[in-house]
Formats: structure tokens, C-alpha cells, sequence
């Protein structure tokens, strides 16, 4: 016992050291900089990213940085590992350097200006990054939107699972709820559908009333969340764990009986409202609302709630306002995210919303780790990236995944990134040297 | 008429008499203590009063206000706050996110509020901040402040427990053993902390103590407690030299 944890002590240290003298050239790097970096590879790609990948023998530009070609043709490996160095390691890494001191000039700048000013500037930013990225092919496109989507689920889910404790398995319910929710309304509205019938409001008017049904199919999710609100109130652990997974089958066999939604075929033909900048804006809101959530002390009574009940009641908590309130807001965004689902697949299905969704969102937060926004993040990117990437493996995609999974949990007991507080104004500040020598 | 008011309160267990026709009367501003053997019933009383069980008859009052059925979390904002024999704090919180918490039942802003991070929102929680520093101040850890509770030594985590019930700004205050498992340095600064808080923001505080040495100096009225039922109330002097008392703690004398 005494060699392992020492050998994987003297390991982490290693590795410890390591990290600190590659990112030692960084630290006076502002976000922007990297930002700026990541601005200038996604238009090197674009000017000279197919030329360069025929010339690297590939066919067309590889979607999620060679993996998938790699995996399908090793051959290619070398070739992708080149493009990658070429189009966005160097042009990152090199601009971010150079960038640094105008960059945290200008960051700094903005931010004595309006903090404010500057976290949206950042944020169109990323935005102008993404969209140009996403813009090489469909199925980037379809990706990037995926992820946002999985961002917000995972985020809602954190909120009752890392913030508060529970271990509800009810999400896939909401997210059903908020999908179907969505589309009936927008399909109902706005489409000549076999099963809803016809449009009832010119299709023009779509684009303004989604945002509507969004928050419509949230609200319905957080209707249906009061079912396992209610039981949590004198339930907790495993007893509530399945009350919730209950809930989950009830909502799925529900749709898969309900005609006129479709029933087990399934419902299709959702206008294509779920473009990238509402998926985008819709992302961004809900990680603002849920951080903003999370921070106040009304949020941190779920902390309280989670590490010892009795003492939060003691302390004025109202607990059962408040695991009334964490069921309902994290379903209200779970759902809002599953009418943004619904619209980005423009087809959702009963089985969609089952055990494999409910594993693949659970992994996602507790591989990202619990309680920490960066955490959902970092889960929802890294697993559906995984996901994609790994696509040519086939069903061996599923052995790889959870093989991760574990090695996490045994290295990182809570997530890679958990109980940490997210402020997004401390991120983009500027960068300054050590303390003595500004 | 008392702050607090306790009328022959009475709790089965089961078929378990566990406290039997308890009175209590508290004056604002007065110290009390509540000694006996364990299992005698004193944690039951403070549960009972702090709404954690529901007392099977009896009346509770605070200020004339009825407590029995009433929910902890509603007896507590009405200005009764307590500390726990074991600790119970947070352990993923920060010492200042304690003190903050206890301020829930103070806060307007509502969800509007927390979820939109209005301008009220950021007043109400600098003002909150504010008082849990001074709070963390009068209780002598102002240095914890953003530490990890179960990175703390065990007497600070005992202060960050009373500095989380002061926040709650109560007209009584109820310490579960606040010294239990000190060492004696702790234990005299913990004294120390008592006397002081009840000096500079002057309420009722009723206390539950093994070691006669503290509730001899801090208490003015003491009740001994056996098995459920109060068999001695009166001042430290009386409670030392009652024989029921001693005979409760260190038995009878058995002559032959």
C-alpha cells in the first residue's frame, strides 16, 4: 500500500513539474490571447485548410482534428497529427505568445472600462470562433450544437446531482418533456404535419415564437419534476434514486402511448429554428442564470442541504423550498435544452430518452466533476467529443468511454474539475506577473 | 411574561417516556444551564424545542408565539438558534459561506434575484458578508475565513458553529456541549467567547454542559435532569449542594 501511494505520489509530482514548465511560458497569457490564437487557426482552415490536407494526403479537411480519420485509416496518423500542428497548435500557441502584452493591454483596458463590456466582447468572440470553425462542414455544425446542448443538460444536472446531492436519474424525463413540449408546439403552429395537422400561424412568425416554445417545454419539465420534488422532501439516496428512475420510465412509456404525439414512431418535421447563434445565446443564458443560481446563498443552501440537512434547518434553510427549487430549475433547463435538442435533430423518438441517455448525462457529471460549472463544461465537451471522435471504433466506442470513466474516478474521485466557483469577470482579466515585480 | 416558555412538555419515544412534565421559563438575557448523566434526556429537550421532534404534549412558546408544529427552519427564524453536541457543519463549504448561510430567512432578493444577479441581490450580499465578518471577528477567526471547514482545528470548527447560530441574530441562543472534547486552553477561551458574545449582543442563552466547572461560572439558574424528569433547579450553589443531584451523578452512599 505504503510503495503504491508513495510511486504515485513521486508520479503526480513528476507530472506536476512537467505541467508547470509547459505552461511557465503561458501564465502571462489573457484569455484573450488564446482567444485571438484560436481566431487566427480557424482561418488558417479556412484558407488553406483543404489544400493542405490533400497535400497531406487526406481527402477533405478532417472534421474533429483527424481522430476519425486516423481511426479509420492509421496510415493517415502521421498526416493528422501534422495537420493539427500546422493548422492549430502552432498558430495558437505562436499568437497567443506574441499577443500577450497587447492583449492584456487591451483586456485590461476593457475590463477598467466595464466588466461587463468586456465578458460580452469575450463571448461574441468565442462566438466568431465557433461559428467559423463550425463552418467547414455540416457535420461540425452539428456537433458544436450538440455540445452546447449536452452543456446545458449536464449544467441542470449538476445542480441536482453535484450541488445538492441527489442521485436523480429523472433527467432524460425532463429533457423528453421539454423536447416533445418544444416541438408539439412548434410543429403544431408552424407545420403541415400527417399527425398535428395543418400550420396554424405562417411559418415567418416561427423564428420569434420559438424561443416561446422553449421556455414553454421547460415549464412543462419542471411541472413534471414536482412529481419527484414531492417524494424528496422525506426521501433521500438510494430510495429517491429510484423513485426518480421511475419517474424517467413513466414519462418514456407515456410518449411511446400517447398517438397523438407520435407514439413510438416518433415526432419530425421541427422547422429548423435551432440554429447555431440561438443555440449559442440559449447556452450562454442558461450557464449565466445557472452560475448566477448557484453563487448567491439561496443556491449555496443546496450545499447546505447536501452536506447535513438537520444543521440547514437549524440555520433558517428552508429545506424543502429548496430541493423544491433545484428539481424545478434544474428540470426547467434540462427541458429547455431538450427542445433545443428537438430542433437541432428536427426529429425526437421515445427511445431517445432512456437508459443509454440517462448513463451518457450522468457520465458527463460526474466525469466533468460535481458542483463546478467549469466541471459540466468540461464533461459535456470532453464526452461528446470522445463520442464523435471515436465514432469508427463502433460498439468498441463504449468500452473505451467508460474505461475512462473509471480510471477518472479512481485517480479523481469527484470529477476532474468539481466543487470549484466559476466567475467568469476573474477569467478574463488581465494577466499580471508575480506578486513584487509588476 | 418569559421570552421562553416551556409548559409540561412530555415525548414517547415509542413506549419510551423520554421527558416527562419539563417547565421552563427564560428571561431575556439570561444564562441557563441544563446538566444531568447521559441519556438523561437533555439533547431530546433542545430537539424538541428547536422543532426536530414534535413534543407528544406540551406547550412551546417564544415571545407568546406557539412553536409546537411548527418547522425547524420556521422556529429558527423566529430567533431561537442553536449549536450541535457533534458538529455539524458544511464540508464543502468556507467558514464565511456558514456564517452567509445562516442569513437565508434575511434574504429578499428572491429567485428573481439569485438567478438574475440583480443590483438588490449584490447589496443584500455584501451586507451579509459583511456581518459574518464581523461575526467571524467576535468569535476570534476572522483568519478562516475562506478556508474549508474540515481543514480546521476541532476548537475553530466549534467557534465557526456559534458564529453560524449568531448570524441567525436570535433572541436565545441554545449550546448543545459547547465544550465538549476541548482541551483546557480551548475550553477557557471558549468561556472566554460565551461570556463576551452574551455581553456585546445580550441574549437569552441556554446551555447543556457536562463540565460543572463551566456551568457553575457561566449560569445563573441550573437544571438537573434524570431520566426525563427535573429533579433540582436553582443557583450554582444550590445545584452543588443538593444531595439528589450528587447522588445522580456519583450514586449513592452505601452504608453498612
Amino acid at each position: 500500500m505504503a510503495v503504491t501511494s508513495e510511486t504515485i505520489s513521486t508520479n503526480r509530482e513528476r507530472l506536476g513539474s512537467l505541467k508547470a514548465r509547459i505552461s511557465e511560458p503561458f501564465v502571462l497569457v489573457p484569455i484573450l490571447g488564446w482567444f485571438l490564437g484560436a481566431l487566427v487557426a480557424v482561418l488558417l482552415e479556412q484558407l488553406v485548410g483543404l489544400p493542405l490536407s490533400r497535400a497531406l494526403g487526406m481527402p477533405r479537411i478532417p472534421a474533429l482534428f483527424g481522430v476519425v480519420i486516423a481511426l479509420q485509416k492509421p496510415a493517415l496518423f502521421p498526416s493528422a497529427i501534422l495537420y493539427d500542428l500546422l493548422i492549430y497548435v502552432l498558430p495558437i500557441v505562436l499568437v497567443a505568445k506574441l499577443s500577450a502584452s497587447p492583449a492584456n493591454w487591451v483586456a485590461a483596458r476593457l475590463f477598467n472600462f466595464r466588466p461587463w463590456v468586456s465578458v460580452l466582447l469575450h463571448i461574441s468572440l468565442l462566438y466568431i470562433i465557433l461559428h467559423i470553425w463550425a463552418d467547414i462542414s455540416d457535420y461540425r455544425l452539428l456537433v458544436v450544437r450538440l455540445i452546447m446542448v449536452a452543456i446545458l443538460w449536464t449544467l441542470s444536472l449538476n445542480i441536482i446531482n453535484g450541488y445538492m446531492g441527489e442521485f436523480s436519474c429523472s433527467h432524460p424525463g425532463f429533457i423528453a418533456l421539454g423536447a416533445y413540449g418544444a416541438s408539439v408546439f412548434t410543429v403544431g403552429l408552424f407545420v403541415n404535419d400527417n399527425i398535428l395537422g395543418a400550420a396554424l400561424l405562417p411559418e415567418s412568425l416561427a423564428r420569434f415564437m420559438f424561443p416561446i416554445g422553449l421556455i414553454l417545454g421547460g415549464v412543462i419539465a419542471s411541472l413534471g419534476a414536482i412529481l419527484v420534488a414531492i417524494p424528496s422532501f422525506n426521501t433521500r439516496g438510494d430510495y429517491l434514486a429510484i423513485i426518480s428512475l421511475a419517474f424517467m420510465f413513466m414519462v418514456k412509456s407515456l410518449i411511446e402511448n400517447l398517438e397523438v404525439v407520435g407514439g413510438p414512431r416518433g415526432l419530425g418535421g421541427q422547422p429548423d429554428l435551432a440554429t447555431l447563434p440561438t443555440v449559442f445565446i440559449w447556452t450562454m443564458l442558461g450557464i449565466w442564470i445557472m452560475n448566477n443560481f448557484v453563487r448567491s446563498t439561496l443556491g449555496k443552501a443546496l450545499n447546505a442541504v447536501r452536506d447535513g440537512e438537520t444543521a440547514a434547518d437549524a440555520m433558517t434553510v428552508n429545506t424543502r423550498r429548496t430541493k423544491f427549487t433545484a428539481f424545478l430549475f434544474g428540470a426547467f433547463w434540462a427541458g429547455l435544452a431538450g427542445g433545443l435538442f428537438a430542433h437541432v435533430i428536427r426529429y425526437v423518438n421515445p427511445s431517445t430518452f432512456g437508459i443509454q441517455m440517462l448513463a451518457e448525462n450522468l457520465a458527463m457529471v460526474y466525469f466533468g466533476g460535481l458542483n463546478s460549472v467549469q466541471g459540466a463544461i468540461v464533461g459535456a465537451v470532453s464526452i461528446n467529443l470522445l463520442g464523435e471522435a471515436l465514432r469508427p471504433l463502433e460498439i468498441y466506442k463504449w468500452l473505451v468511454i467508460p474505461l475512462l470513466l473509471i480510471v477518472v474516478m479512481i485517480t479523481r474521485p469527484t470529477g476532474l474539475i468539481s466543487f470549484t466557483e466559476f466567475d467568469f469577470t476573474t477569467i478574463i482579466k488581465p494577466k499580471q506577473k508575480p506578486e513584487g515585480e509588476v | 411574561m418569559a421570552l421562553l416558555q416551556v409548559d409540561n412538555m412530555t415525548h414517547y419515544f415509542g413506549g419510551l417516556r423520554a421527558v416527562n412534565g419539563y417547565n421552563l421559563e427564560i428571561e431575556a438575557g439570561q444564562i441557563r444551564g441544563l446538566i444531568g448523566p447521559n441519556g438523561a434526556g437533555k439533547t431530546t429537550i433542545f430537539n424538541l424545542i428547536t422543532g426536530i421532534y414534535k413534543p407528544t404534549e406540551g406547550q412551546v412558546t417564544l415571545e407568546g408565539q406557539q412553536l409546537v408544529g411548527l418547522r425547524p427552519h420556521q422556529i429558527a427564524s423566529l430567533g431561537l438558534a442553536r449549536t450541535f453536541q457533534n458538529l455539524r457543519l458544511w464540508r464543502h463549504m468556507t467558514v464565511l459561506e456558514h456564517v452567509k448561510q445562516a442569513r437565508y430567512s434575511k434574504i429578499e432578493y428572491g429567485l428573481v434575484g439569485a438567478f438574475f444577479g440583480t443590483p438588490e441581490r449584490h447589496r443584500e450580499e455584501d451586507e451579509n458578508e459583511r456581518i459574518a465578518h464581523d461575526l467571524l471577528e467576535l468569535v476570534g477567526i476572522p483568519q478562516y475565513a475562506d478556508n474549508v471547514v474540515t481543514n480546521l482545528p476541532y476548537g475553530a470548527q466549534r467557534r465557526v458553529e456559534l458564529a453560524r447560530a449568531l448570524a441567525i441574530e436570535p433572541k436565545i441562543l441554545f449550546l448543545d456541549e459547547p465544550t465538549a472534547g476541548m482541551n483546557p486552553e480551548e475550553l477557557e477561551q471558549m468561556m472566554q467567547i460565551v461570556r463576551q458574545v452574551h455581553q456585546e449582543l445580550g441574549m437569552a442563552i441556554f446551555l447543556i454542559e457536562h463540565r460543572m466547572r463551566v456551568v457553575m461560572e457561566l449560569c445563573e439558574i441550573i437544571q438537573t435532569l434524570v431520566f426525563g424528569e427535573v429533579i433540582a433547579e436553582g443557583g450554582p450553589e444550590q445545584i452543588q449542594n443538593n444531595p439528589a443531584v450528587i447522588e445522580a451523578y456519583l450514586g449513592k452512599e452505601v452504608v453498612t
